[in-house]
């Protein structure tokens, strides 16, 4: 089975070649603080998307795995205020903080394995807030509420990752790169015998799939992405706290993913990118002291009105690819 | 370490356990019968202190009505947290049914909107109420010494709740209803129950706990906006611990976890945090469903 249609190649490329050129038609402060930071977030909701839509979990730990590569960059950076100076420069840190996040994300797999859907999403938020916690009241390691200033990430072919052209390309080879993994991956068999169990363990376990492994496998996977956003996201808000990883940011990483749609890794991206503009223009549009209020409202009207978020509005006022998402599937189960 | 220290910390963490019960019980009820995941238990705690902040203050300041200032606002804190807890009942949760997870992002959207109107109306800084004389200042405990009074009432208050929630259950005509929903919500429908109905009154039950546990808990220790996420999470861990819909795995859920929080904070001040969820993985990784819970 090909990974993507011609078409569909066709749509993608063109829309790479578009996120390329736009550094040159936009506004500085479009490509860095919206478009950027679309992207870095996109990457760590995309981790919540690829596990919802393909192996049927809401996991809503995906911050917290952001936030252990981001905490593993800063507490070694040469670079960290206040406790810097180590010898690791950042080329081998990023590795390493993926790896740690490849690992954590196992780990939250293996506690969650035995439990589904609404179960699942009361642990893994459970482990998210006592994880920004832990940080919050540890000192000797991540410096408490105030965190690790000063994570300015490594130079690229001689420029300053603050550069903003260098920040840019990066997140989207970072983010392009994911996201095609993504797309590789749910067509090996891994991930066919991974949406088999989103659809019914009993059967694919009956086969002699080893049904744990596979889910332990899909956590690590997302893991693995989350790393990669979190280092992002670190570098680009110069620094990380445990606001940063906390509730509000979890639950605003899962409002991305459901706003955009759970049905397909690219509902992350467009679900970042229009909440990074309502977080930017909130002011012009209501009042930016209640963005809250507006982006719950946003939130809340998505999940009423189309529970496949835009994504998913997009493709029954279009009748595109016609079929039942995932994301309805999934939350509709068991009724 | 002394043993009036070992039972002063164990006392802390009764007392804390007893405010935990209170509101977990509310979200476990609520789970119990209808599945749903009410990500707002914490934003209906909150309700339940600024609204009965807002009716006390003035009250307490008056000569005259000073006296019963408090308890009118347990009403108010009630009553307030009860109609959004129906509200939402009835207006989101009622029609989705069944769609678990849609139903919790729903309440999770409700609780991004109720935090952010609290700050708009009432602002950020912390309150705290003034318990009524009877129960104001320390009391003498064998062992122990002095000790908050109000803190003792608050385990009595606990065992209260667990056993009109026992009674309610196990004792009367609509408790038998609502067994037989947790059971069999459709065989129910069937023998002619008006099952909407029941939910909304569960919700509203479970809501009104969660008010009533954000007055008792901000006469305890002062309250400010932020704390719903914390019992939100204390909720979650404690039916986690205990078992879904179980008044009795609640309460040796939360004794569970409050005895450990305070316990962790006289031993390991930094690692407390992490108690609370190993005690979390290791009742998963034995039972799945919880210490009471029934298996799927």
């Amino acid at each position: 089975m090909p990974m993507l249609s011609r078409l569909q190649w066709a749509i993608s490329l063109a829309v790479l070649a578009l996120l390329l050129a736009l550094p040159f038609l936009l506004p500085s402060f479009w490509t860095g603080n919206i478009m950027g930071r679309a992207i870095v977030y996109g990457i760590v909701a995309m981790s919540l998307t690829f596990l919802a839509s393909y192996g049927g979990f809401i996991s809503l730990a995906q911050t917290m795995i952001a936030g252990i590569a981001g905490y593993t960059v800063a507490v070694l950076a040469p670079t960290a205020i206040p406790l810097g100076n180590h010898w690791l420069p950042y080329w081998a840190l990023i590795p390493l903080a993926v790896a740690a996040a490849t690992f954590a994300g196992a780990v939250v797999g293996l506690i969650a394995v035995r439990t589904r859907e609404i179960y699942l999403l009361m642990i893994t938020l459970a482990l998210a807030v006592g994880f920004s916690l832990f940080a919050q009241s540890n000192i000797d390691w991540f410096n408490g509420y105030e965190g690790i200033r000063n994570i300015l990430g490594p130079d690229i072919f001689g420029y300053p990752f603050r550069n903003l052209y260098v920040f840019y390309y990066s997140s989207l080879l970072v983010a392009t790169a994911l996201y095609f993994l993504v797309l590789y991956v749910v067509k090996t068999p891994f991930g066919l015998v991974l949406q088999g169990i989103r659809d019914n363990p009993r059967r694919v376990s009956a086969i002699g799939f080893n049904v744990g492994v596979h889910r332990v496998a899909s956590f690590a996977l997302a893991g693995f992405i989350a790393g990669w956003g979190g280092v992002l996201i670190t570098f680009y808000n110069i620094g990380i706290t445990p606001g940063s990883i906390g509730i509000w940011a979890t639950v605003n990483v899962l409002v991305m993913a459901v706003i955009g749609g759970l049905g397909h890794p690219i509902g992350a991206f467009i679900g970042a990118l229009v909440y990074t503009l309502f977080d930017t223009f909130a002011a012009t549009i209501y009042d930016r002291d209640r963005f809250n209020t507006l982006i719950g409202l946003v939130f809340l009207v998505i999940v009423l009105v189309s529970p496949d978020g835009l994504l998913g509005l997009f493709r029954r006022l279009t009748g595109w690819r016609t079929g039942r998402s995932v994301a309805t599937e999934t939350m509709e189960e068991k009724t | 370490m002394s043993l009036q220290y070992a039972l002063t910390v164990t006392l802390n963490g009764l007392t804390l356990a007893a405010l935990y019960f209170i509101v977990a019980s509310g979200f476990s009820l609520i789970f119990g019968l209808m599945r749903t995941v009410n990500m707002a238990h914490g934003s209906l705690y909150l309700i339940g202190a600024y609204v009965g902040f807002a009716v006390f203050d003035p009250l307490y300041m008056n000569d005259a009505t000073y006296s019963y200032a408090w308890y009118i606002a347990i009403l108010a804190g009630i009553a307030a947290a009860a109609i959004v807890g129906i509200v939402m009942q009835v207006a989101f949760l009622g029609w989705m049914q069944g769609q678990e997870l849609r139903q919790a992002l729903v309440t999770i959207g409700i609780s991004i909107i109720v935090a952010d109107q609290l700050l708009a109306n009432f602002g950020g800084s912390p309150f705290q109420f003034f318990a009524p004389d009877i129960l104001f200042g320390p009391m003498e405990i064998p062992f122990v010494g002095r000790y908050s009074t109000f803190r003792v009432f608050q385990i009595g208050v606990a065992v209260a709740v667990g056993v009109g929630l026992w009674l309610l259950l196990n004792k009367t005509r609509l408790g038998i209803m609502v067994r037989a929903g947790v059971d069999d919500r459709q065989m129910l429908a069937a023998c002619g129950i008006n099952v909407p109905l029941i939910a909304v009154f569960v919700f509203g039950l479970g809501a009104a706990l969660a008010g009533f546990g954000g007055v008792i808990g901000a006469t305890a220790q002062p309250t400010q906006l932020g704390i719903d996420v914390k019992f939100l999470l204390t909720s979650l861990v404690v039916v986690i611990v205990g078992g879904m819909g179980s008044i009795p795995g609640t309460a040796i859920g939360a004794i569970l976890i409050g005895v450990t929080e305070q316990w962790g904070q006289a031993l390991l001040p930094t690692y407390s945090v992490i108690l609370t969820f190993v005690i979390m993985v290791a009742v998963l990784a034995v039972r799945p469903q919880g210490i009471m819970g029934r298996p799927d």
